[in-house]
């Protein structure tokens, strides 16, 4: 496909969003009224998002395969030449996989709450509201600009806080508001980082500051632009111990910002890291890496012990909570993965990424579809004395759940196996000048996580599918309503996509591969 | 030789010149007007304003200067119209503009005297206009009172409210006190250079360990302190929440932008144009001013409770104390820098978007004051169903102020100014500031957020303030919002709208050197 085309493909992404955002806010033209105006508005949300993902996909379809390192499409426009920032779009092998699950799972949202609309205030503000939230994430992935990628991980704020205050669950207001004051803290923090990095290297556009690769910049001012800038990524990515926003959030949230959430949100993060910390400054990552890893190793321990407490019997666990500290593991390995600085590592990084981003989207959507069909996720009430038996009552549902959590736990053929393979693959053998037993260690430990994650998603299968009455009979008759069609066609894409993941990791590698090890070789 | 006297170029002069004489015009009008014809005195001062606003447009070379001496060797001029002088020029009629349309309708509702209102508004605006083109001390101190004494005035106006009266007074004593404290201080300036002319002063200046050495570093430090009460800075902070309390709300309003642009252009002036060989000295004080200030306005502000009488004016008083502390930034960092002049654009950018979104929530503030006008941010809740413009409005302009996204211009206007201090090699301030924006963006998303409450809880909500209507119903229609004020809320709201599509209209003035 011609450059010019694939330029407007990828600025129509951005800027459509925006559009549908506004034009949901207004009332809807002749002709498009629909039954009712909710009505109206939420399928208006279908068509827009449905449309920016035909674009993503167009885009993918256009993307030259054999070239995936190269920036694609790529709009250079001086935006506001006072302080040299450029509009600067562009696609490689890194960023064409988020974009294209970013748009697929605001697309399954948009479409899952056009049937089951999240209880709260009109319609109408959710859906420009989620739109607006797209066009952010999309932005943070497409933009080169290390001011407009502030800018795009500012957007996705506003619109998430007010997705859990106006339609969250119990405890909304405060988890809103702990979301965002941690991640302004850390991104205010972040933008300083940018800054020194813009201002000590005469540019904010990514591209060159990456080939330079940190040559302009003194070890001083890398250490500190690696802190301020780690701080703001650890924080949405979320590591541990600056994740502790994220349960209550999670919890909070409806399933679709939820899903969102865990699904895109906290890519942003790990992302920054490949884009910007390790091409950019990797003086200061090389020193930062041991200590990058040590948390992420932390965080994997300490997400599956937490999930191993919350799945005991009597724990009073919350499924939602127990599916968010599982993601700080699951990011944890991502973490682990960047921290390597090797090629197998971050491509292992951003597979893990991907598949997080897939099953734990799924995971999300079965456990809001199992909290509205009991009216609670407590894990205690949901299994009883006996377990739910899930597997009897709705047995598609129970069987997807099962799905899920067993691609959670890495099965190997499913998305999750490869991405914390390759990660701890990466540690086996981190980059030259990073002390090898320390890694070592944290492969070890990382290796340990496994094992316990496998072990709580095994207790949950166990206490929410199975069960009966204990004598041996069949659980009781079915009186749940099992998966409805709208619900299949939310969460087939993710199952299909987690199993093709699962077998054909090679279609994502090869995108990312040629991209992260010239990022890593300092952009030539 | 040539001859003493000065030639004077009418046209550079033209916009304060304008201003005051409209101002005579109106006080003059006002003897003869029935009483049923006031409004028209309104319409004159807004016709005025613009004229004076137009009369920048042949100015715009930024070439021209009058005044000047004839008989020295050196050019000295006292009336400079650069671009510096324009940009500050255009910010305070357009300030003044947009405070006038807020000024309509309250004049009515108040019963205040438009007459004198009006030739007190533009008399102050004149000296407003006059200040940034001032080039030396005298007629920076006459353009200083020119534009404060009006002000006292203005303060009072509600000579019915006892607040008002009390407001006025503390406004007056504590600026008396700066004014004969920065007047001691031109004095010992002017017995150590033998100039009054900024360029001359700054040529003059004795060094340190000279005879003169003391006496000059004492005028220096004075003058500033003049300046430093007009910006609000700490320690001459605590006359803001108040004044604006006892204030008209359009007066508050005047007072956060042109009262506060007055303040940075004179601090500008003297320690960018008369001062640059003492940096050393004010550029760290400057600096420690700027912590404490920023810090002292937001922890203010985070303290303001809800549902007590005034807070929501009371939070946008301390809050204009924690965004002078921003401003201050880049006149610290002029300090560090080799070429302040660029430093100080920031301060300009940074003061262009804060005059006009500020000037928009004290728009929305005035229409909220007209249900309910006991001020309480309490008021505002449930505002999106009552008002949905006005509150997307609100909401639009509060997160300009905190730097959010959807409200681009403030974001980058804040980055100028960290990259001013991070430029500068100030990296402790650059930490402070980003503690201090995440306090503000703490309450200002507050208040935001209440826009958006549903407004069904509003009535479960103790009635605590009397004035309050009872059966204010969500179903009844909202009365009229006058057009004077929509027409001021439009004019920020596209103001503010514009300037994030394309920042770089303001924001160029922080690459390009002004003075």
């Amino acid at each position: 496909m011609s450059h010019t085309v694939m330029q407007y493909l990828l600025a129509a992404t951005l800027v459509l969003p925006l559009l549908g955002a506004v034009a949901a806010l207004l009332p809807a033209p002749p002709g498009l009224k629909g039954r009712d105006p909710e009505q109206a508005v939420l399928r208006h949300g279908v068509t827009v998002t449905g449309a920016v993902l035909a674009l993503t996909i167009a885009l993918a379809a256009g993307f030259d395969h054999d070239r995936p390192a190269r920036m694609q499409g790529t709009t250079d426009i001086s935006w506001i030449p006072a302080l040299g920032i450029r509009i600067h779009l562009g696609v490689d092998g890194v960023s064409l996989p988020l974009l294209v699950l970013t748009a697929l799972l605001t697309f399954l949202c948009a479409l899952y709450s056009y049937f089951k609309m999240p209880a709260g205030p009109s319609p109408k503000a959710f859906v420009a509201l989620i739109l607006v939230l797209e066009s952010g994430t999309l932005a943070s992935f497409a933009v080169l600009d290390l001011m407009l990628f502030f800018l795009a991980f500012e957007m996705v704020l506003i619109p998430m806080y007010f997705l859990i205050a106006r339609w969250g669950g119990d405890g909304r207001e405060r988890a809103a508001w702990r979301f965002i004051l941690y991640t302004l803290l850390g991104s205010v923090v972040m933008l300083l980082g940018l800054l020194l990095v813009g201002i000590k290297g005469g540019t904010f556009d990514m591209v060159a500051l990456a080939t330079d690769n940190g040559s302009k910049l003194s070890r001083t001012t890398q250490l500190i632009a690696v802190l301020a800038i780690g701080v703001g990524l650890a924080v949405k990515a979320p590591m541990w111990p600056l994740h502790s926003w994220l349960p209550d959030a999670h919890t909070a949230a409806p399933t679709v910002g939820s899903v969102l959430l865990a699904g895109v949100l906290l890519k942003m993060g790990t992302y920054g890291f490949v884009r910007i910390v390790l091409p950019i400054a990797p003086e200061g990552a090389h020193t930062f890496a041991p200590y990058l890893a040590a948390f992420a190793v932390v965080g994997i321990i300490y997400g599956s012990l937490v999930c191993l407490s919350l799945a005991r019997t009597g724990a009073k666990g919350d499924l939602k909570r127990l599916v968010a500290y599982s993601s700080v593991g699951h990011m944890g390995f991502v973490l682990l993965g960047i921290a390597t600085m090797t090629p197998t590592g971050v491509n292992g990084a951003l597979f893990a990424n991907i598949a997080h981003g897939l099953i734990t989207g799924l995971l999300f959507f079965l456990v809001g579809a199992v909290k509205d069909r009991y009216g609670t996720s407590d894990l205690d009430a949901l299994s009883g004395a006996t377990g739910a038996a899930l597997y009897g009552k709705a047995p598609r549902l129970g069987g997807l759940l099962a799905f899920g959590a067993v691609a959670s736990l890495g099965l190997p053929g499913l998305a999750g196996f490869w991405g914390e393979m390759l990660a701890m693959f990466g540690s086996f053998r981190p980059a030259e000048g990073l002390s090898r037993p320390a890694f070592l260690t944290f492969m070890a430990l990382a290796g340990f996580g496994t094992l316990l994650t496998a072990a709580y998603m095994l207790i949950v299968v166990r206490r929410v599918c199975m069960g009966g009455d204990g004598e041996g009979r069949p659980a009781p008759a079915p009186e749940l309503a099992d998966v409805r069609t709208y619900e299949f066609a939310a969460w087939t894409p993710l199952v299909v996509l987690t199993v093709l993941a699962g077998l054909w990791p090679a279609a994502l590698l090869g995108l990312t591969d040629p991209a992260v090890s010239q990022l890593l070789r300092g952009g030539n | 030789m040539g001859s003493l006297v000065q030639s004077v170029d009418w046209l550079a002069i033209a916009p304060p010149t304008i201003t005051a004489v409209v101002a005579l015009v109106v006080l003059v009008a006002d003897l003869f007007l029935p009483e049923g014809r006031k409004p028209l005195l309104g319409l004159i001062t807004l016709a005025g304003l613009v004229l004076a606003g137009l009369s920048l447009l042949p100015l715009l070379d930024g070439d021209r200067s009058t005044f000047c001496l004839t008989t020295s060797g050196t050019p000295a001029c006292s009336y400079t119209a650069d671009h510096f002088t324009l940009v500050i020029q255009f910010l305070v009629l357009g300030g003044a503009l947009l405070t006038a349309l807020l000024s309509v309708s309250d004049l009515v509702d108040f019963k205040l005297p438009s007459g004198e209102y009006w030739f007190l508004l533009l008399s102050s605006a004149a000296g407003a206009a006059l200040l940034p083109a001032s080039r030396d001390l005298a007629t920076l101190v006459v353009a200083l009172e020119v534009a404060s004494l009006p002000a006292f005035a203005l303060v009072g106006m509600r000579r019915d409210d006892r607040k008002s009266s009390e407001a006025a007074l503390k406004f007056f004593l504590s600026s008396v006190t700066a004014t004969a404290v920065m007047l001691l201080g031109v004095s010992f300036v002017y017995a150590a250079t033998g100039s009054l002319h900024l360029t001359q002063v700054a040529g003059g200046l004795p060094g340190d360990g000279t005879r003169l050495g003391v006496l000059a570093q004492t005028g220096v430090a004075l003058t500033l302190v003049g300046f430093a009460f007009k910006t609000a800075a700490v320690p001459f902070h605590f006359w803001v929440p108040d004044t604006y309390v006892g204030a008209p709300l359009p007066v508050a309003a005047y007072l956060s932008v042109v009262g506060k642009a007055v303040g940075f252009t004179g601090l500008i002036l003297v320690t960018v144009v008369a001062f640059p060989s003492y940096a050393d000295v004010w550029g760290p004080a400057l600096a420690v001013l700027a912590a404490l200030t920023m810090t002292a306005g937001n922890v203010a502000a985070l303290r303001q409770r809800a549902d007590r009488a005034h807070s929501a004016v009371r939070l946008l008083a301390w809050s204009s104390v924690g965004q002078a502390g921003y401003l201050l930034v880049p006149i610290a960092a002029a300090g560090y820098d080799g070429d302040p002049a660029h430093a100080v654009g920031s301060t300009v950018a940074y003061a262009l978007m804060y005059a006009a979104v500020n000037l928009g929530a004290f728009a929305v503030a005035g229409l909220v004051a007209r249900t309910s006008p006991a001020h309480r941010l309490a008021d505002y809740r449930g505002l999106y169903a009552r008002r949905p413009l006005a509150a997307l409005a609100l909401g639009f302009f509060l997160l300009c102020l905190a730097g959010l996204p959807p409200g681009i211009i403030g974001l980058f206007a804040k980055v100028t100014v960290f990259s001013a201090a991070v430029d500068a090699g100030l990296g402790w301030l650059a930490a402070v500031m980003a503690v201090n924006v995440v306090i503000a963006l703490y309450y200002y998303l507050q208040w935001t957020a209440l826009l958006f409450r549903p407004a069904e809880e509003k009535a479960a909500a103790p009635a605590a303030t009397a004035g309050e209507e009872p059966g204010e119903a969500p179903a009844e229609a909202p009365a009229r919002v006058p057009l004077p004020l929509a027409a001021a809320m439009a004019l920020a709201a596209a103001l503010g709208i514009v300037l994030s599509g394309a920042p770089q209209l303001v924001l160029r003035f922080a690459s390009g050197a002004l003075l």
